[in-house]
């Protein structure tokens, strides 16, 4: 079997000068994009259009129901993701060239598409990724566009580039699934290989604007799964009162097979689901401070 | 027509006999059970807080069958009556347990005791006793071989020999030339409303003005089957007279509404072993007799659901003798006991009651089963409480199925029924002549080969110039392919014709028939397999480079497929637009040949479970499928390549215009219940809302199945702890472990959608 195309016809992108500033990583992550072995000159069309935003590097989209937001969403993959989290089940969406350059029109039509679904199920447009927030340009156009459209928005992001969402961008947005992946600053690290102080900075943001949270966490055994780690992941999450649920994740090896298609090493081969008991206890620690956990 | 005396005699009866007169109305001038029911039925608009548990009596009897369930899955059947062909008297009154049941009546003298029918055909009875073990009667042998032809027989005199070419060679497969055709369905309802008499009365004055017409050839077969009808009719009351009830005269209980409804539909059982034996659209017709008797205070709520948790019961064991021939087609022992739930009235009111609601109950009552195929008519427009309880069913139980009450009430009112799976017929007024299909993957394979068979080689369709590009091209293959369904069109309708004169010849369904009107629409139902290994094929061509890879004999026997295509199930126009328009292109062809009785011409989009066998006798296929690995079901995109959740999936298969497939587009899909949600609350939302968003894209049929595929897993290794795990299948429910390891192996491998 062939591979799937996405649904998106591949396109020369518009020229677009202006420059946006971006963090010190995303320009790290596009230096690196100009290295590669492709049309260095086309490239930087496209870096500059996704810079503003006119077009994005995505990695697919699918209709789900009730995991990612409220309703039948249209959940955008965006492409591009600077955690490298030891669980991650979509390594293929670390890197933003390797996902396809889509007009953003292409994407509206395909929201406009399915209005009716959001009608009939109370859904809505879901962006994540990747982290979504690596391409903020687009993010905050796309949610525009869906709220002129009357359409709920969802943003599926870990917070760690919390800062490249405007205000304005956060105007537009009705619900943020946070995932906070850890609790204890040397453990977050550990298993994203990145800092925790930006997602608890973003997440207190979103307290101050009052945008409802539902906030995530993976419960990976042996990784994530101590008792003071959970314990600061609740201390952090019980102080935003924007938060309506908690949803905790029991960590699946349904990702190995695309690490080993991308060749790169697993690091959580052979580590089990967690086992009802330690679920149970996790959730119990998230329902003792009155959060309503899934 | 009309049925005046006995219906006056009706009326007085129940002045006498009942605590209030049904409403008034046209329906008592005429067989009118739209109107019967329009007048007098109770829109249901609560939730599920009024339904009755089980009771022990009923469980107790329930208990007493699923006793014998095992053997009967052990050795395929749990008894037949081997020397008594069947029909409406031939066999004495049977009870599972005489004293309790509170609706009787079997097929035979005994529960899941077969009866052998061998009108159809004296070769698959004789293969099927022969299969379980039963002595063949040489003097029933002589008797359907020398001296009674049967229909099956008479077919393969007329068949001419493309035909047999096309049906030898599986391009044509599944035809009803050996069993019976079923998807007929008799308004049973009239033998409770109006009483036999009252029936046979208006069959005589329907025969009083076929006497005044010329006897044309036509004329001559309406008096006979007229004839045919009355003498069903009055077995029918024999029949019901050896279990104790006098159905000659009209039902005066809820009780008896339901036993005569009942008898009806057991004389019909017991006359034909047809593919499809469908029930019709009764619950809201039983309510009014229901809420009649609740209101007089003669029955209960308890009551009530004891007489439909009988009834039901009843309906779960009908069984016929088959062959495991035929099994590979319908796997899993199917009925087609359709039961059609709930949709809109015309005037907008839901024909939503509450013995819908109990109908779907017994499901919770006596546990979930296949049979009957409860088929909810959806709307978004139907009562929340009643969406509501249909979804937490569906995830409970995984056994109902969904048709868009839409686009069927468009077409055929609000009186309309599902026959087998997906088939709408108007309830008394409208049968079909049952088409199987074709396998259109098949037929693109000969169009690339001339028409030589990819697997045999042998020249089945006319020969054609053979493609010899290294690499297909779209606008060489597409051309080619429309001449071969040509072909296959003008063979399919000769087929079809050739079956259904020597059905209604040989095997004529008398009381099916004498439950209909005299002057009824007839649909000459085709069929389509493998349309979305068709449109990724050519999609593949289209968009993708494929070379073909031809054997030593210049026959194309495989396909190199570079670079990517997209895949029907996505929501993809590029592709979706293939299929519709092959679709719409084979309809067209179809309506080119004229019919026998004038038979309207439609086609579904339906495999039932043959997508196996179709696909085992199918080569290897431009868009990658290898030899021999099934066909996706019905519309359903193929296995794994619908990508974008089930709800894309979904609205792909929502495009194919109903339009041209007046006889249904069958979907499967799985979701795994966290698809759904993290409480029962949310997923019963999400399901509902699922729903709506299918209908509302103008999605014909839903089969939904909410299982974890290691539930399934677990049930192929320890089939005895699953002996109600229920599954839909294409248009149908099955019971997994009825199931060969193969069919199981294909349900399995589907798409499980979850996130």
């Amino acid at each position: 079997m062939t591979a799937i195309n996405l649904g998106f016809p591949s396109v020369a992108c518009p020229v677009v000068v202006e420059h946006v500033d971006l963090s010190v990583d995303v320009a790290d992550e596009i230096s690196a994009l100009n290295d590669v072995d492709r049309k260095a000159e086309l490239h930087t069309l496209e870096m500059k259009a996704i810079r503003e935003g006119t077009v994005a590097s995505v990695h697919s989209w699918e209709l789900v129901t009730a995991v990612d937001g409220p309703g039948t969403r249209m959940t955008l993959f965006l492409s591009g993701c600077l955690l490298r989290c030891q669980y991650c089940h979509n390594p293929d969406t670390w890197k933003m060239r390797d996902g396809l350059v889509t007009p953003i029109e292409d994407l509206v039509a395909r929201m406009t598409r399915y209005l009716g679904v959001f009608k009939a199920t109370n859904g809505g447009l879901t962006i994540s990724g990747g982290e979504p927030l690596m391409q903020p340009a687009f993010v905050k156009r796309m949610f525009k566009e869906a709220h002129a459209l009357g359409v709920h928005t969802t943003l599926d992001t870990s917070g760690y580039l919390g800062k490249s969402a405007s205000d304005e961008l956060l105007d537009n947005v009705d619900l943020v699934l946070l995932d906070v992946k850890s609790g204890l600053p040397e453990t977050y690290k550990k298993v994203t290989g990145r800092e925790l102080a930006p997602t608890i900075a973003f997440g207190d943001r979103l307290a101050e604007r009052n945008i409802p949270v539902w906030a995530r966490f993976v419960l990976v055994p042996g990784l994530t799964d101590a008792v003071d780690n959970v314990e600061a992941v609740v201390d952090i999450i019980a102080n935003w009162p924007n938060v309506q649920r908690v949803e905790v994740l029991p960590f699946h090896q349904m990702g190995e097979d695309k690490w080993d298609r991308l060749s790169i090493p697993y690091p959580l081969h052979g580590v089990h689901p967690p086992e009802n008991d330690v679920l149970n206890r996790v959730r119990g620690q998230f329902e003792a401070r009155g959060l309503t956990v899934f | 027509m009309t049925v005046t005396d006995g219906i006056r005699s009706d009326q007085q009866g129940l002045a006498e006999t009942g605590p209030a007169e049904f409403v008034s109305g046209p329906w008592q001038d005429s067989i009118n059970l739209r109107d019967f029911i329009q007048r007098n039925y109770t829109p249901y608009l609560g939730d599920a807080s009024f339904l009755a548990g089980v009771t022990e009596r009923t469980t107790g009897i329930w208990a007493k069958l699923s006793a014998m369930f095992p053997v009967e899955r052990e050795k395929g059947v749990y008894d037949i009556d081997a020397t008594t062909p069947s029909s409406i008297t031939a066999h004495k009154p049977g009870y599972i347990d005489e004293a309790n049941e509170v609706i009787v009546g079997l097929q035979t003298d005994a529960p899941l005791k077969r009866a052998i029918m061998p009108f159809g055909g004296w070769r698959m009875v004789a293969t099927s006793l022969e299969t379980y073990g039963y002595p063949v009667s040489p003097e029933l042998e002589t008797i359907f071989t020398d001296y009674r032809k049967t229909h099956n027989t008479a077919v393969f005199d007329v068949y001419p020999p493309g035909v047999r070419r096309a049906r030898s060679s599986h391009l044509i497969t599944g035809l009803p030339d050996a069993y019976g055709r079923g998807r007929i369905i008799g308004d049973y309802r009239r033998v409770a409303l109006y009483g036999v008499d009252a029936l046979i009365a208006g069959k005589k004055n329907d025969r009083a003005e076929l006497d005044m017409e010329p006897s044309t050839e036509d004329i001559i077969r309406a008096r006979e089957e007229n004839s045919e009808q009355i003498r069903a009719l009055k077995e029918l009351v024999q029949m019901a007279a050896s279990y104790g009830s006098d159905i000659s005269k009209p039902a005066t209980t809820a009780k008896e509404a339901v036993q005569w409804l009942y008898f009806a539909y057991l004389g019909a059982v017991k006359e034909q072993n047809g593919a499809a034996m469908s029930f019709g659209r009764n619950a809201a017709f039983l309510d009014a007799y229901i809420e009649r008797d609740l209101k007089a205070g003669t029955l209960t709520e308890s009551g009530a659901q004891e007489l439909i948790d009988d009834l039901v019961i009843k309906l779960r064991i009908v069984r016929f003798l088959r062959t495991p021939e035929y099994d590979d087609i319908f796997a899993g022992d199917p009925t087609w006991v359709t039961e059609s739930l709930a949709g809109i009235g015309e005037d907008g009111r839901p024909l939503v009651t509450k013995t819908a609601f109990r109908f779907l109950q017994t499901l919770y009552n006596v546990g979930p089963a296949p049979e009957p195929n409860l088929t909810v008519l959806w709307s978004d427009k139907l009562p929340e409480g009643f969406k509501r309880f249909c979804a937490q069913v569906s995830i409970d139980t995984s056994a109902i199925q969904y048709e868009s009450d839409e686009l069927i009430r468009n077409e055929m009112g609000d009186d309309a029924a599902i026959a087998c799976c997906v088939s709408p017929m108007r309830v008394g007024k409208q049968m079909q002549f049952f088409g199987a299909r074709v396998n259109a993957v098949k037929a693109l394979l000969y169009s690339i080969n001339g028409g030589r068979d990819e697997v045999s080689g042998k020249q089945i369709a006319p020969a054609t110039q053979p493609n010899a590009d290294e690499v297909l091209d779209y606008d060489t293959v597409f051309p080619a392919y429309l001449e071969t369904l040509e072909w296959l069109a003008e063979t399919y309708v000769t087929a079809l014709n050739c079956i259904h004169y020597m059905h209604d010849k040989y095997a004529y369904e008398r009381l099916e028939m004498a439950l209909h009107d005299k002057e009824i629409i007839r649909t000459l139902a085709c069929g389509i397999a493998g349309l979305s290994v068709v449109a990724d094929s050519l999609s593949a061509i289209k968009y993708a480079t494929v070379r073909p890879v031809r054997d030593e004999t210049g026959l194309v026997v495989d396909y190199t497929v570079e670079g990517d295509y997209p895949a029907f199930g996505n929501d993809d126009d590029r592709v979706d637009a293939i299929a519709i328009d092959v679709m719409e292109r084979f309809m067209t062809m179809i309506r080119k040949h004229p019919t026998y009785r004038d038979a309207i011409h439609t086609q579904s989009i339906l495999t039932i479970t043959s997508n196996v066998v179709y696909g085992k006798a199918t080569g290897n296929t431009p868009d990658g499928r290898r030899k021999g690995e099934p066909f996706a079901p019905g519309a359903n995109p193929m296995n794994g390549r619908d990508t974008h959740g089930m709800l894309a999936s979904a609205l792909s298969v929502a495009k194919l215009p109903y339009s041209e497939a007046q006889d249904g587009i069958s979907l499967t899909n799985t979701v795994v219940p966290s698809g759904l949600g993290h409480t029962k609350d949310e997923q019963i939302t999400s399901l509902v809302g699922l729903l709506d968003a299918f209908t509302s894209a103008s999605g014909y049929h839903l089969n939904v199945n909410v299982l974890n595929k290691e539930t399934l897993e677990d049930a192929m290794e320890h089939p005895e702890n699953y002996p109600q795990l229920t599954i839909r299948v294409s248009g149908y429910a099955v019971n997994f472990v009825r199931l060969t390891r193969e069919q199981q192996m294909d349900v399995i491998s589907r798409t499980f959608h979850s996130h």
